[in-house]
């Protein structure tokens, strides 16, 4: 039963694609301009092809070591990750019984996703500075050598970082669970539950396999969420930057293809992420549905 | 998986209570985790941020104490300058006008693109295919994706070359990087997904026999994209809407690397308070904004109840 394609649907397919285009053009052109030749410049034309700028990008940026920032984003993204998809799952199933302080958590997620980042930063900027305050005073008044002497700051990477991320990406995370949970047939548990199984193999054998290729989608949103997370860090990371905030101070000095570059490699760990966790995703789809019919499921 | 499902909210995943007071204690700690997270990362900071916008401060030091001088200095000569103008209201009046603009922008792009894909591409597979290509990019580096307009804006840029090998100009136009104009350009870069996303969640519900009981009743095409599918839209417009609003009333980043730092707005000048170490000054800017931004949101949610939505 095809039809003639009406007229708008030509005009808004083209509108479409010119998105598209916008969406993508300015990613391709520095991709390219990454190429550049030793001697070209931060626009076109293209001064001869090379990867020199890739080479010089590997033996360092001078000050700054963007390698170094490189590992620690990686490692605090993939912490994330792990944090955001636990706890959004655990959740997840807390939700769908009754509990104390159910409706508080909603909308406190509700709120964490559209709060101002700088807010939150500096809150949590904030809460440390007057932690530390009050280590040091303890250290003071107790005579405690170690804080005396070495105590500088409660901040760092793997604490308020780790927990102003947290507050970006678990909120995506839990909006999916309940999207998930919503589509979920309770019936397949409750057959799990006659046949005998504990709780914990009904999760690992039922619910887990049915839902884990949106799981697999949180991760995807944990990590790169937290890979490129620049405003809720800015003033709650600690002494050690991640990539992205070294990449934010770069864009003010470095005026060659060398950041052109580093773009290059960022966006290409981000793609592989996303390619990765999309095939992953159809993966587990798949299997599902060579394992048993998920007839009505839905698509998530 | 791509939908961001902001509507798919509790009143339908609480389902029938059906353990006792043990099943309320093992769900409750299931949950606590990601309780614990909010509460030491998200409401404890909150409360410090409120609190110390009271304090009072030095250059080396935050006193605990209660003063308004922080709102009051926020606020400095605002009224007996009138009618030109303080610094806080020039500030918010530029970001608000930013902020108008990219919502204007963002809303008309994500209703358009939205609309192709639920009523215009054919299969389920295709829609798919489609919104990841509008979702991948949202998963990669803001800051890449700003400078990556650099070499299509800059004075030698692609499009000022394009527009002088046209002969359309005579010289290079300076205004397009580092101006209000490419701020504008990144936040609509950037966040149209975010319009996107749940404005297509909400068309997608949308029952199809509506829509033909309209045609058979003798609506024309835009009166029933008026008066049919913009209103069954509304509880996704209106949370795309609140996203992209108060991303860019709280924006410091794109504002700073787009605008050359040259450009105000709220956001900045916490950071820059911030950068001076005067917190309690920096905790009350950041009351107001708070402030500013929960009124922008309820007058968004008058336009639909979005508890009815849930």
């Amino acid at each position: 039963m095809r039809e003639g394609r009406p007229l708008s649907f030509y005009v808004l397919a083209a509108v479409f694609a010119l998105f598209v285009l916008f969406l993508y053009g300015p990613t391709l052109t520095i991709f390219v301009l990454s190429f550049q030749g030793p001697q070209g410049g931060l626009t076109f034309p293209m001064n001869g092809i090379s990867t020199f700028w890739f080479e010089k990008l590997w033996a360092g940026m001078g000050v700054v070591d963007i390698g170094a920032a490189f590992w620690r984003s990686l490692k605090l993204g993939l912490v994330v990750m792990v944090l955001t998809m636990a706890f959004s799952v655990m959740a997840g199933l807390a939700f769908r019984r009754r509990f104390p302080g159910q409706s508080a958590l909603f909308y406190t997620a509700i709120a964490s996703l559209i709060m101002p980042s700088i807010v939150v930063s500096l809150g949590i900027a904030l809460e440390f500075r007057l932690l530390d305050e009050a280590i040091k005073a303890f250290g003071e008044s107790w005579d405690i050598a170690w804080i005396n002497d070495e105590f500088t700051t409660a901040m760092g990477l793997f604490r308020s970082g780790l927990g102003a991320h947290l507050t970006w990406t678990m909120p995506f995370g839990l909006l999916i669970m309940f999207a998930v949970f919503n589509r979920f047939d309770r019936r397949y548990e409750e057959a799990a539950r006659d046949l005998g199984a504990s709780s914990w193999q009904s999760f690992r054998h039922v619910v887990l396999p049915i839902i884990g290729a949106s799981v697999v989608g949180v991760g995807l949103f944990g990590f790169t969420l937290s890979w490129d997370e620049i405003a809720r860090s800015s003033q709650a990371i600690g002494e050690q930057n991640t990539l992205p905030l070294e990449l934010q101070g770069l864009t003010t000095t470095v005026t060659t293809p060398e950041i052109y570059a580093l773009g290059t490699v960022t966006t290409a760990v981000s793609l592989a992420v996303v390619l990765t966790a999309l095939g992953l995703m159809a993966l587990l789809r798949r299997r599902r549905t060579r394992h048993g019919t998920d007839a009505g499921q839905g698509l998530v | 998986m791509t939908a961001i499902p902001a509507e798919d909210a509790p009143a339908r995943t609480v389902a029938a209570p059906r353990a006792g007071s043990s099943g309320r204690l093992a769900a409750f700690l299931q949950a606590a985790p990601m309780m614990l997270v909010f509460l030491l990362f998200f409401v404890l900071p909150l409360a410090v941020t409120v609190v110390v916008s009271f304090w009072d401060y030095t250059e080396y030091s935050i006193v605990p104490d209660f003063t308004l001088r922080n709102y009051v200095e926020a606020f400095d000569g605002c009224l007996t300058s009138l009618p030109d103008l303080c610094t806080t209201f020039k500030t918010y009046l530029s970001t608000l006008k930013i902020g108008a603009m990219v919502w204007a922008i963002t809303l008309t792009l994500g209703f358009t693109i939205a609309y192709f894909l639920v009523f215009h591409v054919r299969t389920t597979a295709m829609q798919i295919v489609l919104c990841l290509l509008c979702t991948i990019p949202f998963w990669t580096s803001n800051v890449i994706r700003m400078i990556s307009w650099i070499p299509l804006l800059g004075r030698n840029g692609l499009v000022n070359q394009g527009l002088l090998g046209l002969g359309l100009i005579d010289q290079p136009i300076d205004g397009l990087l580092y101006s209000e104009f490419s701020v504008v350009l990144a936040f609509v870069h950037l966040f149209t997904v975010f319009m996107i996303v749940p404005i297509l969640n909400s068309m997608l519900r949308i029952d199809r026999s509506l829509i033909e009981a309209a045609t058979d009743a003798g609506a024309s095409g835009w009166q029933i994209l008026w008066n049919v599918i913009v209103p069954l839209c509304k509880p996704g417009i209106v949370i795309g809407s609140i996203f992209v609003v108060t991303i860019v009333m709280g924006d410091f980043v794109t504002v700073g690397v787009m605008g050359g730092q040259q450009i105000a707005s709220v956001g900045k000048v916490i950071q820059v308070q911030l950068s001076y170490l005067q917190f309690p000054a920096a905790a009350a800017n950041a009351v107001i904004l708070l402030a500013v931004v929960i009124m922008i949101i309820v007058a968004l949610t008058r336009l639909v109840d979005i508890r009815k939505e849930l």
